[in-house]
């Protein structure tokens, strides 16, 4: 931990050399956001509501998948550049240091510049905590702040996973982004909107369902008994970590040295 | 002339290497397209009011939108030219005999033509045959169909002549990665990249539909299905010509402008 938050400090500061452009390159990234939340909002001014839901309450999904999405996005980055650790050797002189390997590739880059969409998440998400009208009992927001977590383990897990691969295709794998960036985009809405295969899954393969859908029905008070496992449920995303963790193993015991 | 032809041809085949990047892409427009159909049905169930688009319009939008993403996504952005500009090469570029700004933009054309080639006829295909109301339906007419490829055409070059803006931009600017980003996120949203225009706010498309974001993709997949009648269709194609042609104007002007005091970084 203590060498992570080395490698946290070297970044921090090497971005802080180029002020301006960090802080342009973070609004930029972080109108992404901005535009995704301005789309939403005019397709509820248009048509009112979508299954019952309302605005104030599908923001609630929306905000909590996107800081989740920004924090898992800034910490996992370098599973994002795993293929090209891969492709160029590097990865060799990974396995050599006498430390974790995952913790040598996360540290190895670190993204600040999501704080941008991190900030405008979470003005979403305060607005739509004060506006949504629920109560704020101390058991919702606990269950709001799982949600969170929860979804931060989930798309590390898929980062993992995604990198776990590149040890046996030596690429990345473009359709893995259906799951990460295609996951963050259904799970703006409660996942309840779409074809029942939909949730069925993403409850069962890729358990997005449990950080956006159950959860968000436990606050919204839409859910029909067994409250604590609606509340409780982004715990079974936290444990996709640990699949995710055993097949980055098995892929580190496939691997073999490539280029130079 | 022959001389671009050659570049666009080296372009274009080049760009057709990339073949099993190219079926990854496939695979994800179909989730995002089915995605996208998804949503707006549940939108639609829920208020079955009178909508400015109906569903099966809807459908063939999304769906050519997916199959055609390579042409007119304004982030499609070609990265080359931006290292060309940042790292100093540029300097070699500029010894060529050859137009730059026409060099550059019959490169871009062919780079968003090799990958749209490669990708367009799988989804094209399978949207065709999907069941009713998602489908991509038939042309509206076949003037329709002819006014829809004129003004693909169209939208093209005015999409490209957006994105020069944006390259000769990188050269008032050393660090540009925000100012890209801003600039090309906003011709997405105002083009009907994230939500098809006739979705958003009367009061705001009013005003979209005279810019040349509108221009882009915006045109060609609303005549296709006939969403944009055809008094009005005639006058959006002038509109696309108009703005082609200003865009490209501009770049050229403020091309030939940058070049003039351009400083090459690094050695």
């Amino acid at each position: 931990m203590k060498l992570y938050f080395k490698y946290f400090s070297i970044h921090l500061r090497s971005v802080m050399q180029y002020k301006t452009s960090f802080f342009l390159t973070s609004i930029g990234t972080g109108l992404t956001t901005f535009f995704s939340f301005l789309s939403m909002y005019f397709l509820f001014d248009r048509f009112g509501s979508i299954k019952g839901y309302t605005f104030n309450e599908v923001l609630l999904c929306f905000s909590t998948i996107f800081m989740s999405f920004a924090i898992a996005e800034c910490f996992g980055r370098g599973f994002d550049t795993f293929s090209g650790i891969i492709s160029n050797g590097e990865f060799d002189r990974i396995m050599v240091r006498p430390r974790n390997e995952i913790l040598q590739i996360v540290g190895s880059r670190i993204e600040f510049t999501r704080i941008g969409r991190l900030i405008q998440a979470f003005i979403v998400l305060i607005y739509a905590i004060s506006s949504s009208r629920v109560y704020w009992s101390i058991d919702k927001v606990v269950t709001l702040l799982l949600m969170i977590v929860g979804g931060i383990c989930l798309f590390f897990g898929l980062f993992m996973i995604y990198a776990a691969i590149c040890f046996f295709t030596l690429e990345g794998l473009e359709f893995m982004n259906i799951f990460t960036d295609g996951g963050r985009e259904l799970a703006q809405y409660p996942l309840d909107i779409y074809k029942d295969w939909v949730i069925k899954f993403f409850t069962f393969v890729v358990p997005i369902a449990f950080i956006n859908y159950y959860p968000f029905l436990y606050i919204i008070g839409k859910n029909k008994g067994y409250g604590l496992f609606y509340m409780l449920s982004p715990v079974i995303s936290m444990l996709f970590l640990i699949p995710s963790y055993i097949l980055w193993r098995i892929g580190v015991r496939h691997y073999k040295s490539t280029g130079s | 002339m022959k001389a671009y032809i050659s570049f666009f041809r080296i372009r274009f085949i080049n760009g057709l290497q990339y073949r099993t990047a190219a079926y990854a892409g496939i695979a994800t427009q179909f989730a995002w397209g089915f995605m996208f159909i998804m949503l707006y049905q549940a939108f639609y169930k829920s208020n079955p009011g009178i909508v400015p688009m109906p569903f099966d319009q809807l459908s063939s939008y999304i769906w050519l939108q997916q199959a055609f993403l390579a042409l007119y996504m304004t982030w499609f952005v070609n990265n080359d030219i931006f290292n060309l500009i940042t790292n100093g090469n540029v300097s070699y570029e500029l010894c060529r005999p050859l137009d730059i700004y026409n060099m550059w933009f019959t490169k871009s054309c062919a780079y968003r033509l090799s990958r749209a080639a490669l990708r367009c006829f799988p989804i094209l295909i399978a949207a065709f045959v999907l069941p009713e109301p998602y489908k991509l339906g038939m042309p509206y007419s076949w003037i329709f169909a002819i006014l829809f490829i004129v003004s693909m055409a169209l939208a093209l070059i005015v999409v490209v002549a957006y994105c020069m803006l944006v390259y000769i931009f990188t050269f008032y600017t050393i660090s540009p990665v925000g100012a890209r980003i801003t600039l090309v996120m906003i011709a997405d949203f105002l083009s009907g990249g994230l939500i098809p225009l006739p979705l958003l706010p009367d009061w705001l498309t009013k005003y979209i539909d005279f810019s040349p974001f509108a221009a882009m993709q915006n045109v060609p997949f609303r005549i296709y299905s006939g969403n944009i009648p055809a008094d009005k269709a005639a006058l959006a194609v002038l509109l696309q010509v108009a703005w082609a042609v200003i865009l490209v104007a501009i770049g050229k002007i403020l091309m030939s402008r940058a070049l003039k005091n351009v400083v090459v970084q690094g050695g």
